[in-house]
């Protein structure tokens, strides 16, 4: 019960606080300053809308572009550079094993595309005794709307082993807010009515330029009770981290944390009834790496 | 008239490529032979000539295909250090570099009894490209000198909590790393001198009691150098191949791009002409000596410093002194060199007190304003301003943002420039050495043209770390129009960096001309180093119609789209 009461207010503090202290800040610098006027009476050196007499970035291009006007080359040849290449990235936030459950837990996300639109594919989930338990993957279309962030937008699909497997229309938005927390909100609409909303918040402290402690944090809230697969409406579940890496590489961490994870409401009583515990602590060991 | 072939297989099997030695006046014809299995390109860079000749794909021309040869002809009008390297994609990272050297057809102003040339440069093992997509995923994923949790306590137990957090506030806030000072370190690049790795130890010699001429060319890809000989004072004799009053310093600064030609005077020993880059994360190195068998100490590498309040709003102090960097943000390191370096040069003392009285008097006022100036301690000559008469006479201040520099391609802006040429940058303020300036460089009398601009153009330099994007007005290459310029008008070029990382502009097929805040022009380049928060500007008489490129000569920057198409008719 200690844990309940120490994770709870740690998850508070750190999904609550630092995020909404950041999407005030966000609010400020990212949406700008809604009144419309700042033509260089106050200082914003980042976001905010551009004023009606900002600057027309082509109004020195007197009616050429790229393959057309004076000396173009022929055919419409032009210069490509790597802003109009596209790239992809495989990035393995937590590939973990969980000793006292006997399980493994995967979060992995991919992307390819450009700058500023890709395809994103977020999956996780828990495997016990070499089978899926559970799995969650996001196909979303990411697109970026300011400087540290992207809207998400596409189709989930959850995967019990044992219950009933869902799907969801998934709205979201990922970035990087101010004071360096990366955060990762999604609120979806299911079948039947059913909505869900997930928050996800990292933050990183370099102890020396290779090792690293990451506090993590993540919070589920469930319009409806979903009774097959034993989630109740409200406040779902929590789960709170703290995991230290090395970087061998960059690219290549090997980690161990501890984790607190909490349910909550019908989700609680559900676990209750199976004679689970709605709250647990877990050692993990585990790997982070991307390329 | 002089034949060359260049096979571009790295360029005759060597890094850097072979040396062209070739004399100003001449009509020279190149074949350049591509034996690789991508298309190519080899750009004379810096060099005044036709556009079809630039050697730019997509712009100047197609590029040279497989196994196809170009015919690069033109008649060379200048002299001085240049360089050659392909344009084609990040081909210029894995060897295809190489100096040209101009000699002047008249007898060379510039006296020396021996000369080097020193090529720096940066190489990777690995696929540039590969180290570009690193890059996109992970802004940061080079920067091993990131601040650390213990250094805040350190910073706690020094100068209290208050002033730590403070510190860190507005980084933290923007999200910006007050260490982002190279894309790429010492962690993926070897920094070569002459194509020679620091423990082979690339040797120049020379003979006791000469005066030595080393032409520095920095062709690395993503890399400024610091460079200096302990014990040695370094003459500044040229800038871009073009000759400049000279100037002694005991160390310089340059990105990609730039050249710089020194003059030595070694003693019968020893010296280590040492190159460590801006990040401080690795170094080039070389001996020059009397003899082959005696090297000289290596000095360590100085500590990293953090960007500082000017790198990253330029001139806060906005209203009071636009051309001084004299605000009181309470660091330590950012008065010192500015207070010495403005009274060693008088002409930059007043820029704060004549800017002023541009944000608060008309030109009338201003002229009354100059008798009850001190005008003994003014070394400028107010008279070629004509500030009554050319409303371009002095390049404008308003700070003018563009509409797209308010999306996501971009992290930053700076509302509030600083204008001063005489901040040597980031990690050399206060070093304790006599470190060069743009605002130490003087061409020589007669390069310069001094007809006062009929346009101006306001460009700013941008990008987004986070997203590894690098523009121009928050636009990037593709998404781009060119700037067009009429043949033969002299236009002022202003680019503000609203960046917190060092960018050498490198315009194509015309000179830079580079002036200071008051439209004084000081020195004529080929490209030119804009630091963080600060604002430019150069003249520039484009004589030569075509098409050509305008871009960061940061390979990654240029790449990722910090990159324009000028267009000249």
């Amino acid at each position: 019960m200690r844990n309940l009461t120490l994770s709870t207010v740690l998850t508070s503090a750190l999904l609550i606080s630092a995020p909404l202290l950041s999407l005030n800040v966000f609010a400020q610098t990212e949406m700008g300053d809604m009144s419309g006027d700042m033509a260089g009476d106050k200082m914003q050196p980042q976001g905010g809308d551009a004023p009606k007499n900002a600057r027309d970035p082509h109004a020195y291009a007197n009616g050429t572009t790229l393959t057309q006007g004076p000396y173009a080359l022929a055919d419409g040849e032009r210069l490509t550079l790597a802003d109009e290449y596209k790239f992809y990235a495989i990035l393995g936030d937590r590939l973990e094993y969980n000793e006292q459950a006997d399980a493994a837990v995967f979060d992995l996300q991919a992307w390819y595309g450009t700058t500023f639109n890709r395809l994103v594919i977020k999956t996780e989930g828990d495997v016990s005794y070499g089978k899926l338990e559970e799995n969650q993957t996001d196909i979303l279309w990411g697109h970026a709307i300011s400087a540290y962030w992207d809207t998400q937008v596409g189709i989930r699909y959850d995967y019990y082993k044992e219950g009933k497997n869902r799907q969801w229309l998934a709205f979201g938005i990922q970035g990087l807010a101010p004071y360096w927390f990366e955060l990762d909100m999604t609120a979806y609409v299911g079948e039947s009515g059913n909505t869900a909303f997930t928050a996800e918040a990292e933050y990183e402290l370099l102890l020396t330029q290779r090792l690293i402690i990451q506090p993590r944090a993540e919070i589920t809230f469930y319009g409806k009770d979903d009774e097959q697969n034993e989630l109740g409406s409200g406040l779902s579940s929590t789960a709170i981290g703290v995991r230290v890496r090395y970087e061998f590489t960059r690219q290549f961490a090997p980690y161990v944390g501890v984790e607190w994870t909490n349910k909550f409401g019908s989700t609680a009583d559900y676990a209750k009834l199976n004679e689970q515990s709605s709250n647990d602590t877990e050692f993990v060991a585990g790997l982070r790496f991307w390329f | 008239m002089i034949k060359r072939q260049i096979l571009t297989q790295g360029v005759n099997g060597s890094i850097p490529a072979p040396t062209l030695r070739l004399k100003e006046g001449d009509d020279v014809t190149i074949r350049v032979t591509n034996n690789l299995a991508v298309p190519s390109s080899i750009h004379w860079h810096g060099i005044i000539l036709p556009y079809q000749m630039d050697g730019v794909p997509g712009i100047s021309f197609k590029g040279i295909m497989p196994g196809e040869t170009f015919v690069y002809k033109f008649k060379l009008q200048q002299s001085g250090t240049y360089w050659y390297h392909s344009h084609s994609g990040f081909q210029e990272m894995t060897g295809m570099y190489g100096a040209l050297i101009i000699e002047p057809r008249e007898q060379d102003v510039i006296s020396a009894d021996n000369e080097h040339i020193i090529q720096l440069s940066d190489w990777t093992d690995d696929d540039p490209m590969e180290l570009f997509r690193k890059l996109k995923i992970q802004g940061d994923v080079f920067n091993f000198n990131q601040p650390t949790v213990p250094e805040f306590f350190d910073d706690i137990a020094t100068s209290g909590v208050a002033n730590a957090l403070q510190r860190r506030e507005m980084w933290n806030q923007m999200r910006m790393s007050p260490t982002d000072l190279a894309d790429l370190s010492a962690s993926a690049m070897t920094y070569l001198m002459n194509g020679t790795a620091p423990m082979a130890n690339w040797r120049g010699l020379f003979k006791a009691g000469e005066k030595v001429r080393l032409r520095f060319i920095n062709g690395s890809s993503n890399t400024f150098f610091d460079v200096r000989i302990p014990e040695l004072k370094l003459t500044v004799v040229q800038a871009d191949g073009q000759n400049v009053e000279p100037v002694t310093v005991d160390e310089f600064r340059f990105g990609p791009g730039e050249t710089y030609d020194v003059v030595v005077e070694p003693k019968n020993d020893a010296y280590t002409i040492f190159a460590q880059s801006m990040d401080r994360s690795g170094y080039a190195k070389g001996t020059l000596s009397v003899a082959a068998n005696i090297d000289a100490p290596v000095p360590a590498l100085d500590p990293v410093e953090w960007l500082a309040m000017r790198d990253m709003m330029g001139n806060m102090d906005h209203s009071a002194m636009p051309g001084m960097d004299h605000s009181a943000m309470g660091h330590a390191s950012m008065d010192k060199t500015s207070m010495d370096q403005g009274a060693m040069d008088h002409s930059t003392m007043d820029h704060g007190a004549m800017a002023m009285d541009h944000s608060t008097m008309d030109h009338g006022a201003m002229a009354m304003d100059h008798s009850t100036m001190d005008h003994g301690a003014m070394a400028m000559d107010h008279s070629k301003h004509n500030m009554g008469k050319n409303p371009l006479a002095v390049p404008s201040q308003k700070v003018r943002h563009a509409k797209t520099e308010y999306g996501a391609s971009i992290d930053m802006r700076v509302d509030t420039p600083r204008t001063n040429l005489d901040d040597p940058g980031i990690g050399l303020r206060n070093n304790g050495r006599r470190v060069l300036t743009l605002a130490d460089l003087r061409s020589l009398d007669g390069i310069v043209d001094h007809q006062a601009p009929e346009a101006e153009i306001e460009l700013h330099l941008t990008g987004n770390m986070e997203r590894y994007s690098w523009s121009f007005d928050g636009l990037e290459f593709g998404k781009s129009t060119p700037v067009h310029m009429k043949h033969n008008q002299r236009v002022r070029v202003i680019l503000q960096n609203d960046t917190m990382m060092t960018h050498p502009m490198h315009l194509h097929g015309m000179w830079s001309d580079l002036e200071n805040d008051q439209g004084d022009v000081l020195v004529r380049r080929h490209t030119i180093m804009v630091q963080p928060a600060q604002r430019i500007s150069f003249l520039t008489t484009p004589h030569d119609v075509g098409r050509w490129a305008w871009h960061c000569h940061l390979l990654f920057h240029m790449d990722a789209g910090m990159f324009r198409e000028v267009v000249v008719s």
